[in-house]
């Protein structure tokens, strides 16, 4: 909402700098985006002139040498402009004026003649966009008048960023109002306080007639009718004072509805009602797929619940959003019929969100306008077409009630609780004060107050705590709140859950493991599935589709982290980084969960899932399965290449030890079993497994998804969260006692065939050890010649111990021939 | 002879102080100290002087003799130590070269970092921290935070719809959490919500992804002046001790009274003008930075959890939101939102 100073100061003058007023306004509730300055940056150097002489310049067709009276002398002006005449009383910048923009007038020589100053066009003072003909000013105007004194030079326009419940701030008298609120300044009279005189002939129903077909759409429709109209341009005022509000001047009878409109926040609309037939309008909804062409010159396609204003021809505007072009005011207009209405602001805010067609009107009824407003703007406008175009007022207004609106809003305004909910005390007193200001009635009732609620705020207050906030604000809430912390019934004893502490630990733990943390987009192309190799009936590939997506490529939401990894990595590929270690801690978005707690191992889970496995507080559950994930993707080696080696590129093993590592500081039991994904390496891919329940997979992405992506090689994992800390047992664990007899240790080679799995043979030999082997780890692999094709050799540390006693060598023996018979089951052999 | 004992004893001490190494002290305590030396024979030829003597020289040429051997023992270990350490020396390495290999380091993201921080501030001030669905439905969004359909509040804030599901949108905020946690929780309440929002909108200023922490305080008798007190704390905590709050009123659908909150610029200590003169640039001279949105939680929003024991005539309390992005940018002067999700390495790497 733009309010030029001057109009404003017209309702209600605060006395103080246009700066120091919009402070004010800030710290009250309105926002004040910017103080613009229409016109030039000072009214200096810028007078009223009368064109002596006006002669056809020497030297250049188009140009005219003038000579100006300027109040002290004459003075000679060359002008450009075709229309410049002796006796004009005209507009004149002198040298040292600056012209908005800043730039500075000197007297300069054009084609041989020196002009002393410039005769300006509307658009060269910003008080409208004409720049074909100079500005002609009342001649009753004396030469030498500063022009300041007939326009507003340098105008002050407060820029204000309404916020939508405030309606009554869309015009410049409820601006006034808010003002008069804040500042205690005088309010000046309602300018709707006094009808104009109805000097016209018969009455208005004799030339005119509306029907409502949807009342409950249309609670109010109210018009005057106005004979004698010469339609031509507004005088200067008006034109200066719509253009600084950000309205272009186009004729006196549209600028006098747009004025209205600007002043009183409610909108109107002039027909030209020589061109309604019958002068009969109806308002109705439109019929699916009906047609009409809008004043913006565009042929729109309404459905059944668009509102229409209609002749018997069809429609003539679009209720409350935009006229339309076949009863429009034009220079041979007469007779007007001026529509102020009342729009239920749902159904304007659904229409025009629909037609994708948003107006000055719109955009106030869609936020449900009293109907108590109509009349205020027919008073106003009416007054208008009287003095400035010469129209006579038939009498009667036409005024169709549709729905009857409710009576005023009382309510009781309790001392208590205005201390109460915010924790300073405002006087009685001073409440009434700023309520009456603003425009309530209030009367004390003991400590509390019984307050009436004006037309204007009908629909945003509407309940006691509403009040509350119209006291706090305008008492000053940054000035008098006291500062305090919850006290008797503050909050005891705040932190994180243990899940949310394990959460951390894993990220910490991953950054600790070298990995740089990254943020990457939820949102992702639909196409990204297949570019994984992900066939299309996998879960995977059946993302959350957004209706109203920003651009195709992101209209899915992922269902893997990989792909942002894989997005990360290649930008920064690209770049030149030739050593990634990226993961991600964040959520994937399915249409239907997958199944839960799978088990892969004989122990089953009963942990509750909670948050991170989509199990959200609240009596309605999420409603898609979002999952939060743990995944990593390495590119290029893990640690630098270095003066003593390393540098070796990361594959399986490094970033397995990475996983491996991770659930180690979280004390959780992992498990690998080797598993193909679309997307990795079939040679190289492994599920993973958590405390026995399947969490999701670790490998080497496949060479033809690094290609998709221009990489080289990558290795990653990606996990559900839940089971990774469900299985977490850190911070739980429970004291072993240490002191133990001595244990011994024994190193065994065992060849099995290559398509064992290094798994079957620790859990093999775990298994044969009973209770007496305490561990069995994998030290050492050997494939050679010697062993025979497709067979290896693993070489595995064995730790036995006793709680009770020092093992004997015939202890040890005695294993070491049971856990030779086992292996012998798997094709196993131990050598010597 | 007690002339002798003094010279002897002199003549070593001398000899001790001036030997270069081991073999060399060796030989001095076998010539001083051996069973040929000639103090040992002093000592050995006491028993033949004369009685009177006896006590005297015995005395002598033993202290003489434990001050010689004590004086021996610690050369030897200062010989032993220095030669030791010559050969250590010529097992020197160039310290200037790099760790290796070198251990990578891991970087946090500035968003997470953080979220993080803004966390552990609320919990000292005794708040929990949960958790809501970024997919979510239009009723905890929209609806039971007083945005009631059709209302040009929605308007606010652009929405993505789920496709075929129109009552499934993307959380423009993380308010629906506070529905979701009344309904699962009675008052007294006292919770934080960080995660990821999302509005359609993209520029230099907008992501259609960011961040937001969202707090909620319900208890009995709980204040606006509450309000400012926590968010004083939670700002000084982000920004610094010295740190002013500045309140101004605003509309949100589901608090009233709403305010917006600007905090005093920490770059310019709320001058607006730097050391040098010239206008801050962080705070475009004005002194205060807008950092958040909060208010009283609106009596409708309690109506719509009145079955869960939040009776607006009984509890009430208040709510804020504030973004992460912004936040991290003011702290780190990151200067592009966009920079927050493009990832690039050698941005991360500059946080530690
Ligand atoms: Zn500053």
């Amino acid at each position: 909402m733009k309010v030029p100073y001057s109009w404003l100061r017209e309702y209600c003058d605060p006395g103080v700098a246009v700066e120091e007023l919009a402070e004010r306004l800030v710290m009250t509730g309105s926002e004040v985006e910017r103080i613009e300055v229409v016109g030039p940056p000072s009214a200096q150097n810028f007078i009223v002139g009368k064109v002596l002489s006006a002669e056809q310049h020497p030297d250049a067709d188009r140009l005219r040498v003038c000579t100006v009276a300027d109040g002290e002398g004459e003075r000679t002006i060359v002008c450009g402009a075709p229309d410049v005449a002796a006796g004009q009383t005209v507009a004149v910048a002198l040298p040292g004026a600056r012209m908005p923009g800043g730039e500075k007038l000197r007297t300069a020589k054009l084609r041989g003649v020196a002009s002393e100053g410039m005769i300006l066009a509307a658009d060269e003072l910003e008080v409208g966009e004409d720049h074909e003909g100079i500005l002609v000013l009342d001649e009753a105007l004396a030469a030498g008048t500063p022009l300041s004194e007939v326009i507003p030079l340098a105008e002050p326009v407060l820029e204000i960023e309404v916020t939508p419940n405030r309606i009554d701030c869309f015009g410049v008298h409820g601006v006034a109002r808010e003002v008069h609120a804040i500042s205690a300044a005088p309010l000046a009279a309602d300018p709707w306080a006094e009808d104009v005189v109805a000097a016209g002939e018969g009455e208005a129903s004799d030339v005119a007639s509306v029907a409502v077909e949807v009342p409950e759409l249309c609670p109010r429709f109210t018009a005057r009718v106005f004979t004698d109209v010469t339609v031509g341009p507004s005088p200067l005022w008006l034109r200066a004072r719509l253009s600084a509000a950000g309205q272009r001047p186009i004729n006196n009878v549209v600028d006098i509805t747009n004025y209205a409109m600007l002043l009183t926040a409610q909108p109107l609309h002039a027909f030209d009602l020589d061109k309604v037939p019958g002068g009969a309008l109806t308002v109705r909804t439109a019929a699916e797929g009906e047609k009409m062409t809008t004043l913006d010159d565009v042929e729109r396609t309404l459905d059944a619940e668009t509102v229409l204003v209609c002749d018997e021809n069809g429609p003539t505007g679009i209720a409350g959003i935009m006229g339309g072009q076949v009863s429009e005011v034009s220079a041979e207009t007469t007779l007007v019929l001026l529509e102020v209405a009342n729009w239920n602001g749902t159904n304007i805010l659904r229409s025009s969100r629909r037609l994708g067609l948003r107006s000055e009107a719109s955009s106030r009824f869609e936020k449900q306008l009293h109907p108590e407003l109509c009349l205020r703007a027919q008073v106003v406008a009416s007054k208008l077409m009287v003095e400035l175009c010469g129209a006579k007022l038939v009498p009667g207004t036409i005024d169709v009630v549709g729905v009857s609106w409710p009576e005023p809003t009382r309510l009781r305004l309790r001392g208590a609780r205005v201390s109460g909910l915010l924790g300073m005390e405002i006087a009685q007193s001073d409440q009434v004060d700023y309520l009456e200001r603003l425009g309530f009635a209030a009367e004390a009732d003991g400590e509390d107050l019984e307050v009436t609620v004006p037309p204007d705020r009908h629909y945003d207050v509407t309940r006691e705590v509403d009040l509350i906030e119209e006291v706090a604000r305008v008492h000053g809430i940054d000035e008098h709140l006291p500062t305090t912390l919850p006290a008797a019934a503050g909050p005891v004893g705040g932190g994180l859950s243990r899940e949310q502490r394990l959460r951390r630990r894993a990220e910490d733990g991953l950054r600790d493991l070298g990995f740089d943390q990254v943020v990457g987009w939820s949102f992702t192309d639909p196409r990204e599935p297949a570019r994984l190799r992900i066939p299309f009936d996998d879960i995977r590939s059946s993302a959350v589709m957004l209706s109203n997506p920003l651009s195709e490529d992101q209209s899915a939401m992922r269902t893997m982290v990989l792909g942002s990894l894989l997005d990360v990595a290649a930008r920064n590929v690209a770049r030149g980084a030739d050593r990634l270690a990226l993961f991600e801690a964040a959520s994937v978005y399915l249409m239907e969960a997958p199944p839960t707690g799978r088990n892969v191992g004989t122990e089953t889970t009963n942990r509750p899932i909670g948050p991170l496995g989509g199990e959200f507080r609240g009596e309605r559950a999420a409603p898609v399965a979002e999952l939060h994930r743990v995944a990593a993707l390495a590119v290029g080696p893990l640690g630098g290449r270095s003066w003593r080696g390393g540098g070796e590129t990361a594959d399986f093993f490094s970033v397995k030890a990475v996983l491996e590592a991770l659930a180690a500081q979280l004390g959780a039991e992992i498990a690998f079993a080797p598993e193909p994904e679309p997307f990795l390496h079939p040679g190289r891919a492994a599920a993973v497994s958590l405390g026995g329940v399947a969490a999701g997979w670790l490998g080497e992405i496949h060479p033809l998804v690094c290609r998709a992506w221009d990489l080289d090689a990558a290795v990653g994992f990606e996990i559900d969260a839940a089971p990774l800390l469900g299985a977490a047992g850190a911070g739980e664990e429970t004291y072993e006692d240490v002191t133990t007899f001595p244990a011994a240790y024994q190193d065994l080679a065992v060849v099995v065939p290559t398509t064992v799995a290094a798994t079957e043979v620790r859990a093999t030999i775990l298994g044969a050890g009973g209770e007496l082997l305490h561990s069995a780890e994998v030290f050492d692999l050997f494939e050679g010649e010697q062993l025979g094709e497709g067979r290896k050799s693993l070489a595995l540390g064995l730790e036995f111990r006793a709680p009770d006693r020092t093992l004997t060598d015939e202890d040890v023996g005695g294993l070491r021939e049971a856990i030779k018979a086992a292996l012998e089951t798997i094709g196993g052999t131990l050598r010597e | 002879m007690l002339e002798r004992i003094e010279e002897i004893r002199a003549e070593a001490v001398a000899a001790i102080d001036a030997a270069g190494s081991s073999a060399e002290l060796e030989g001095l305590r076998v010539r001083y100290l051996g069973r040929k030396a000639e103090l040992t024979g002093v000592l050995r030829g006491i028993a033949d002087l004369p009685p009177e003597e006896r006590g005297e020289v015995g005395g002598v040429a033993n202290k003489a003799r434990k001050e010689l051997e004590a004086l021996l023992e610690r050369a030897t270990e200062a010989q032993d130590a220095a030669e030791l350490d010559s050969q250590l020396l010529a097992d020197r390495v160039d310290v200037t070269l790099p760790g290796a290999p070198p251990r990578p380091v891991g970087h946090q993201h500035l968003i997470a970092r953080t979220t993080r921080q803004i966390e552990d501030i609320m919990i000292g001030l005794g708040y929990h921290v949960a958790e809501g669905p970024e997919v979510e439905h239009d009723y905890y969004n929209f609806t039971a935070l007083n945005h009631p359909e059709g209302h040009p509040a929605r308007m606010l804030q652009d929405t993505f719809y789920v496709q075929s599901h129109p009552d499934v949108l993307l959380r423009t905020h993380t308010s629906p959490m506070q529905i979701r946690a009344m309904e699962t929780q009675p008052p007294p309440i006292f919770i934080v919500v960080p995660g990821k929002v999302y509005r359609r909108d993209s520029d230099a200023t907008h992501s259609p992804m960011f961040h937001q922490m969202e707090g909620l305080a319900i208890a009995e008798g709980l204040t606006l002046a509450d309000l400012k007190g926590t968010l004083l704390a939670m700002c000084q905590g982000i920004f610094g001790g010295e740190r002013e709050l500045r309140l101004r009123p605003h509309f949100f659908p589901f608090t009233e009274p709403s305010i917006e909150v600007d905090v005093s610029c920490f770059q310019c200590g709320g001058s607006g003008t730097l050391a040098g003169g010239e206008r801050c640039n962080l705070c475009k001279g004005q002194g205060w930075i807008e950092i958040l949105g909060a208010g009283m939680v609106d009596p409708n929003v309690l109506g719509f959890v009145e079955d869960y024991g939040y009776d607006a005539e009984r509890v009430q309390g208040f709510a804020f939101g504030l973004g992460i992005e912004r936040v991290a940018m003011l702290r780190h002067g990151v200067p592009d939102l966009r920079r927050f999700f493009d990832n690039d390495v050698r941005m991360l790497e500059q946080f530690s």
